[in-house]
This record gives C-alpha cells, sequence and structure tokens, in this order.
C-alpha cells in the first residue's frame, strides 16, 4: 500500500536494542502539558494544565479529560489529536464488552485493550506511535485504580503518577506527599498542589482542569467554578 | 408468555432451507432430551434425562446433557446432539480464555449473555440447540435461564424447562414446584417432575441426572426410572 519506500515499520530496532521511533514518542509525551493522577482510599483523581495558545480561545469549548465509560475517565499528556483516535477507540472497545457480556468493562481489561491498540501501531507498517501518554482513572469492583499507558504500549498500575513537562518535580512532590490512607478531597487538593509547583502564571479554574471518581463510581470532570472552590480550599 | 421464546423454535429452520429431510420442529427431534432447572433457598438444581437416540433407535443411555462451567455454573443442552457438544466446546473455550484475561469466574448472567451472543452469531444457520442455564450469582444468589436456539433469552425465577418433554416437564414442575425449598426437597421435587415428564416422552428418559448446587458444595446424583 503506498510507496513503497514507507511501507515497512517506522519502528524498526536499533543497534542499541531501541525502538527510536517510540523513544521520540516518549519526548513528544515528555513535551507536552504536565497531568498527573492520584488514587485515594475511596476514589481517583486526575488533573491536567489547560494552557490554551491564546487568550482569544475559548477554553469551554477545550476539554482535556474525557470519559471512556460511566466509571473510567482519561486524561493525556502530548499530542491532542492522537488522544482523540485513543478515546474513540476505547469508547468502541468498552461498548463492544458490554454488548456480549451485558457488564461494564473492567478496568483493566479496558487498560489492556488500549495498550495493544498502541502496541499495533508500533509493529504495523506506514503508521506511526502515538505521540500520548494515557493515564486511565476508574473505579470497578476491585476498587479505585490508576493506570498510565504510554506509546509503547506499556501500562502501568500507580497510586499517583505524573507525566509531562514537570515530571520529575511533580513526582518528585507526589512522593512526599502521597499517603495510602489519603482521602479523595485530600488527594483533590495534592494534585492541585502538585500542579501549582510546575505552573507558569496565576492557576485558576480555567486553565486547569480537573476529573474524579468516588465511591459513586460516576466519572465527573469538575466545571470551572468548582476548580475554583477546590483551589479557594488549598489557598 | 413462557411458551413464546420455544415455540419460534419449531418454524425457524423452514428458512434455513438445508434440512431436506425433516419437517417443521423435527430437527430438534432428531435425538430427544429432557432439561429442567429449579430455584431453592440459595440453591438450585439443573436435572437431565440420559437418553442419546437417532429417532426411534436408543443408542446411548449414559449420554452426558449437562456441562459445568465452572464450580457455581452450569449449562444444560437439548437438541441436535452434535451441535449441543460443539456448542458446549465453544463456550468452554470462551470461559476459559476470560478466566485467564480477567482473573476471575463469569458471572452466570454474564454467561447467559455471552451464550446469547454466540447463538445471534449464527442466526441465519443456527446451532440447533437449547440451553439452559444455571448458576450461583453475587452473594450466592441462584440465577437460571433458558433460551430459544437464536438467543432470545428468558430469564425465570422459578423454573426453566428444554427438550422434546418440555410440554409435560412445564406441567409437572408449575405443579410440583414451591419457592424456597430447601436443598433436599428440591431434589426431590426436580427428580420427581423429571422422571414424570421423561415416561411421557418416547424419545427422553433411560433414567435422569440431577445436579444440586448450593454455596459450599456440589451433588451430582444419578436416578432411575423407566428404562425404556
Amino acid at each position: 500500500m503506498g510507496d513503497s519506500q514507507y511501507s515497512f515499520s517506522l519502528t524498526t530496532f536499533s543497534p542499541s536494542g531501541k525502538l527510536v521511533q517510540i523513544e521520540h514518542a516518549l519526548t513528544a509525551v515528555g513535551s507536552g502539558q504536565t497531568s498527573l493522577g492520584i488514587k485515594a482510599s475511596n476514589g481517583v483523581v486526575i488533573a491536567t494544565e489547560k494552557k490554551l495558545p491564546s487568550i482569544l480561545v475559548d477554553e469551554a469549548s477545550v476539554q482535556k479529560i474525557q470519559t471512556l465509560t460511566p466509571n473510567i475517565g482519561v486524561v493525556y499528556s502530548g499530542m491532542g489529536p492522537d488522544s482523540r483516535v485513543l478515546v474513540r477507540k476505547s469508547r468502541k472497545q468498552a461498548e463492544q464488552y458490554y454488548r456480549l457480556y451485558k457488564e461494564p468493562i473492567p478496568v483493566t481489561q479496558l487498560v489492556r485493550e488500549t495498550a495493544t491498540v498502541m502496541q499495533e501501531f508500533t509493529q504495523s507498517g506506514g503508521v506511526r506511535p502515538f505521540g500520548v501518554s494515557l493515564l486511565v482513572a476508574g473505579y470497578d469492583d476491585k476498587g479505585p485504580q490508576l493506570y498510565q499507558v504510554d506509546p509503547s504500549g506499556s501500562y502501568f498500575s500507580w497510586k499517583a503518577s505524573a507525566m509531562g513537562k514537570n515530571v520529575s518535580n511533580a513526582k518528585t512532590f507526589l512522593e512526599k506527599r502521597y499517603t495510602e490512607e489519603m482521602e479523595l478531597d485530600d488527594a483533590v487538593h495534592t494534585a492541585i498542589l502538585t500542579l501549582k509547583e510546575g505552573f507558569e502564571g496565576q492557576i485558576s479554574g480555567k486553565n486547569i482542569e480537573i476529573g474524579m471518581i468516588g465511591n459513586d463510581r460516576i466519572f465527573k470532570v469538575l466545571s470551572p467554578s468548582e476548580v475554583e472552590d477546590y483551589l479557594q480550599e488549598a489557598e | 408468555m413462557r411458551r413464546k421464546a420455544l415455540a419460534f423454535d419449531h418454524f425457524l429452520h423452514l428458512n434455513v432451507g438445508k434440512c431436506s429431510n425433516f419437517g417443521s420442529g423435527v430437527i430438534f427431534e432428531y435425538n430427544g432430551s429432557a432439561l429442567v432447572a429449579m430455584v431453592g433457598k440459595n440453591c438450585f438444581a439443573i436435572a437431565s434425562d440420559r437418553r442419546l437416540g437417532v429417532q426411534l433407535q436408543t443408542i446411548a443411555t449414559d449420554f452426558q446433557k449437562i456441562y459445568r462451567i465452572h464450580h457455581t455454573l452450569f449449562i444444560g443442552l437439548a437438541g441436535l446432539a452434535t451441535d449441543t457438544q460443539t456448542l458446549y466446546q465453544r463456550l468452554v473455550f470462551r470461559h476459559k480464555l476470560y478466566h485467564l484475561r480477567e482473573e476471575r469466574d463469569m458471572k452466570p448472567e454474564t454467561f447467559a449473555s455471552l451464550v446469547s451472543a454466540v447463538l445471534y452469531e449464527k442466526r441465519f444457520g443456527p446451532y440447533f440447540c437449547q440451553p439452559v442455564i444455571a448458576g450461583l450469582g453475587d452473594d450466592d444468589k441462584p440465577f437460571i435461564c433458558t433460551m430459544d436456539s437464536i438467543g432470545a433469552k428468558e430469564l425465570a425465577k422459578d423454573f426453566v424447562v428444554a427438550g422434546t418433554a418440555s410440554e409435560s416437564l412445564y406441567g409437572a414442575c408449575e405443579s410440583m414446584f414451591k419457592p424456597d425449598m430447601e436443598a433436599e426437597e428440591l431434589f426431590e421435587t426436580i427428580s420427581q417432575a423429571l422422571i414424570s415428564s421423561v415416561d411421557r416422552d418416547c424419545l427422553s428418559g433411560w433414567g435422569g441426572h440431577v445436579y444440586l448446587v448450593t454455596p459450599t458444595e456440589v451433588t451430582e446424583r444419578i436416578l432411575k426410572g423407566r428404562m425404556d
């Protein structure tokens, strides 16, 4: 299909045993806006910076945190358009599972299927890896769960994690602040403080996004005014 | 209401067009079977006859029609024997993969949805089977259901029946069933219903096979009835 020069896989091994395209994809992720997630004892929170290229952009139209199923949400760091493709595929897979089993898909299964898609794009002809890492937050019968999925297709379960520009500072901050007994509201405050650490400019309800899921198992993205309330509490 | 799902099967394979030797509904009567499942108090029982025939000739008197999916989930399959065996193999395959991927057993309701989907895949060239599914769900609540050969589910709170002896089974169960029976009484009831119904059906019989399932144990018993 297409020009024969490009019909081999772009992700071919280098002599050092690396897949250079995946390394480059991770670099693309690392220069994306910071996002993070924290798993509390009774829920999960994910958050991201929402820096828009100009003040003229209508920030209400931009939503980085998306719902995959009523009880699973996702945030990304990296290339927005790539994340939209993955969100679309994941939603379809979740619905196919439901159609077959009449049961909501467990978080681990959805993460695995999404990771499989990402891996396929590292071993097919004429395609490039996705330039995003995803943080998937969900609540199912196994309790609250937080997973990170990388462009290579590997996925990890985290108690707390960060991705994007400020990743090392954010992770150090989270390591210090994280406790196993943390509850959801504490986790939201910690998330806000972590975002504040590397934030350039004034943080507000309009330039960050927060999504959370609690015991009710309904994932929701907070509105800007709800974010403002949490911001004021965190002051 | 109860008969709705089963009535469809009688006309179903007129559309299939391949069975030139069989008239309406007769494909389901080629081998003969009787299946019944009943709900008790925190337990269930599933029972079948043991005959395998080729029309009027009896071939085997120990033919298995109830299969175990996992320790608290059983499926009984009535209808054409080759289809029941193949369908069982496919379902066990699906469940084994599910168990490996999800690291848990399937709930009975989930399994019933899977069976329905598998049957509907063959909508225009179906398996000539009628499944009876029985299992313990969340909190050990008993679950039973049946469906027609293309996957129309029929849930019931008391009992479900399938096979060539189904009409007699309906009558026997309706009169003998009581809600919330304990395990021993449930066993007696389902056994009597099965034996009396297969005695009125020439294509099923030669004894019975009863599984009684409680949260703690599974009991398998063979019944001796009229051996004809």
